[in-house]
């Protein structure tokens, strides 16, 4: 079986070169041809790399401005957020680091405000373009992609806050400060047609709407954007996590719970 | 797309501050736990790990043939073998020395893929209900599956990533047989779609994912039901690899020297000093900027 598979990975991205004396120590590794420990590391920004990475080439100024801006409203979503309070959840019991993230991740990964939903919102892009009609049409029936299953149906416009009376302050100073820095593009049409746009979703524009934005501005594909959201929210969850580890378990809500069909005590309880 | 503006909104919110519905349980500490509506340690005492699993998930009591089949679909697909794609994951988890707990969690989210377990669950159990409603309807099988190809490219549950055939087939269908669960509509159903696909030129025959389905779908699981229930499918060949490569040397899994590395991108290049001014200026993969010697 395995003689239909190679025995090496093949990378547009990384190559190492072995120090002499062990093939399996690195002594320089390069990222899209440029020296990283010996040439980038001291010269570039971490979102420099990051795009870097992604992109294969270096941004420019105002992209890699529009990045660290991104970078910074998506780090903390707050405790409110179901990622950060997942990874609270995970954080006020003592469970390792790597499950506090998997937590955040996991609950930060759907389509209402999470990762999948930036995903959505920028094949709505691809689908609309800055066409306001084709908006409008799809705004008032949005289709979800049929696959792959496993990811439940939409329940409300990818971009747009279900739960939304009008467009949070956050979220309209978010998009002013992007729009100054790419002043053209997708982001600069969102900014105009805001209010015909909530008007046919019939709910505000969310971050997540602004940020699909964003990432179909700086052209980055769907997979790209949702990826980088949700390493992006990371930050602000292991923060939360870390501190109500801190204060202790009984600091922590543990909320209440109505159960509608509690039988009461039975059996053995009753018999004794 | 459901219709969110009955249910949406700050003041629908308010109704759900600090306390949660629901019908599924709670635990009273030092008193009783409520499962589903029934004392778990009164009530369903007795049940089997696999019974109060699909009590969870369903709600429902099963026989004790169909337990033992959808045990068994579990049992046949646990392959401990490390080169797999998410037994890999466990046990690259235990010889880098992290937790049995983080490595195994992580196999089975990465089980939830596209082109094999839980995506292929969902799509196969999606594709023989349907199907079966339409010809039931009077739809031809032909056309019914050619729509499936023509939306998906492929039909769930027939062909398979690394070989085309399933040696687990024979096997759960011969417990199906003994348990006299073999004679359902969709497992029928199966086998009429596997010949069609087999005699033309997909050339391609059921494989597990498909049985399964068809098996499942005959015991009244419904798709989503079906994706939760197959949760378990891989776990007890996860532990294996990650014990194995826990116990062996740290590292020693599959270690990759700087060769194994093919790299097939740009040419060597210096990062200066300046951005470039705008995209048009930055090379490509097929332009490689300044390149440089290899020092």
């Amino acid at each position: 079986m395995s003689d239909n598979f190679g025995e090496v990975f093949h990378s547009h991205i990384w190559e190492e070169k072995a120090e002499p004396d062990n093939p399996f120590t690195a002594a320089a590794c390069y990222c899209r041809g440029y020296d990283v420990y010996g040439d980038l590391l001291s010269k570039a920004t971490y979102i420099e790399y990051l795009y870097l990475l992604f992109k294969g080439e270096r941004p420019t100024q105002e992209v890699a401005a529009a990045l660290q801006l991104l970078a910074i409203a998506l780090a903390n979503p707050g405790p409110r957020d179901p990622s950060v309070h997942a990874a609270m959840a995970a954080g006020v019991g003592g469970s390792p680091a790597a499950s506090v993230l998997m937590a955040a991740l996991a609950s930060g990964a759907g389509s209402y405000g999470g990762g999948r939903e930036v995903l959505l919102a920028m094949q709505a892009w691809i689908d609309c373009g800055t066409n306001l009609e084709n908006w409008q049409r799809y705004l008032s029936s949005p289709q979800a992609p049929s696959r792959p299953l496993f990811w439940p149906q939409t329940e409300h416009a990818p971009g747009f806050d279900p739960h939304g009376v009008t467009c949070s302050t956050i979220v309209t100073q978010t998009l002013q400060q992007l729009c100054r820095i790419l002043p053209d593009g997708q982001l600069n049409w969102l900014a105009k047609e805001q209010p015909a746009l909530e008007k046919a979703a019939g709910i505000p524009l969310a971050m997540t709407g602004v940020v699909a934005a964003a990432f179909t501005n700086l052209d980055f594909s769907p997979a790209e954007a949702e990826m980088l959201t949700l390493l992006w929210r990371l930050p602000g969850a292991a923060a939360h996590a870390l501190e109500q580890w801190q204060r202790g378990f009984r600091q922590f809500p543990f909320f209440s719970l109505d159960l509608e069909n509690d039988p009461g005590v039975t059996g053995l309880k009753e018999k004794t | 797309m459901n219709d969110t503006h009955e249910q949406s909104g700050p003041d629908f919110l308010q109704q759900h501050v600090g306390v949660l519905k629901s019908r599924m349980g709670a635990f009273y500490p030092g008193s009783h736990v409520v499962f589903r509506g029934h004392d778990l340690h009164v009530d369903l005492k007795d049940m089997s790990w696999p019974e109060l699993y699909l009590f969870g998930i369903t709600g429902r009591r099963f026989s004790p043939e169909q337990l033992t089949l959808i045990n068994a679909i579990w049992v046949y697909t646990s392959y401990p073998d490390v080169r797999l794609w998410n037994n890999r994951v466990a046990a690259l988890a235990g010889s880098s020395r992290s937790t049995g707990n983080l490595g195994v969690a992580a196999a089975l989210a990465v089980s939830e893929a596209t082109i094999y377990g839980r995506g292929i669950d969902l799509r196969a159990i999606t594709f023989l209900i349907n199907t079966l409603e339409k010809t039931t309807a009077g739809e031809s099988l032909e056309t019914a599956v050619r729509d499936e190809l023509d939306e998906h490219r492929s039909i769930a549950g027939y062909g398979r990533p690394l070989i085309n055939g399933d040696e687990r087939n024979q096997h759960i269908l011969a417990l199906a047989k003994s348990l006299g669960l073999d004679h359902g509509p969709h497992l029928t159903l199966a086998f009429a779609v596997e010949t069609f696909l087999f005699a033309g030129r997909w050339r391609m025959k059921m494989n597990y994912g498909g049985i399964a389905a068809a098996l499942c779908a005959d015991i009244g699981l419904s798709p989503q039901e079906h994706y939760q229930a197959m949760f378990p499918a891989f776990l007890a060949g996860m532990q294996p690899c990650f014990i194995e490569a826990a116990e062996k040397t740290e590292g020693t899994l599959y270690p990759l020297s700087c060769a194994d590395i093919c790299y097939e991108g740009v040419t060597y290049r210096s990062w200066h000093g300046a951005h470039p001014k705008a995209p048009s200026d930055m090379p490509t993969d097929s332009t490689p900027a300044t390149p440089i010697d290899l020092p």
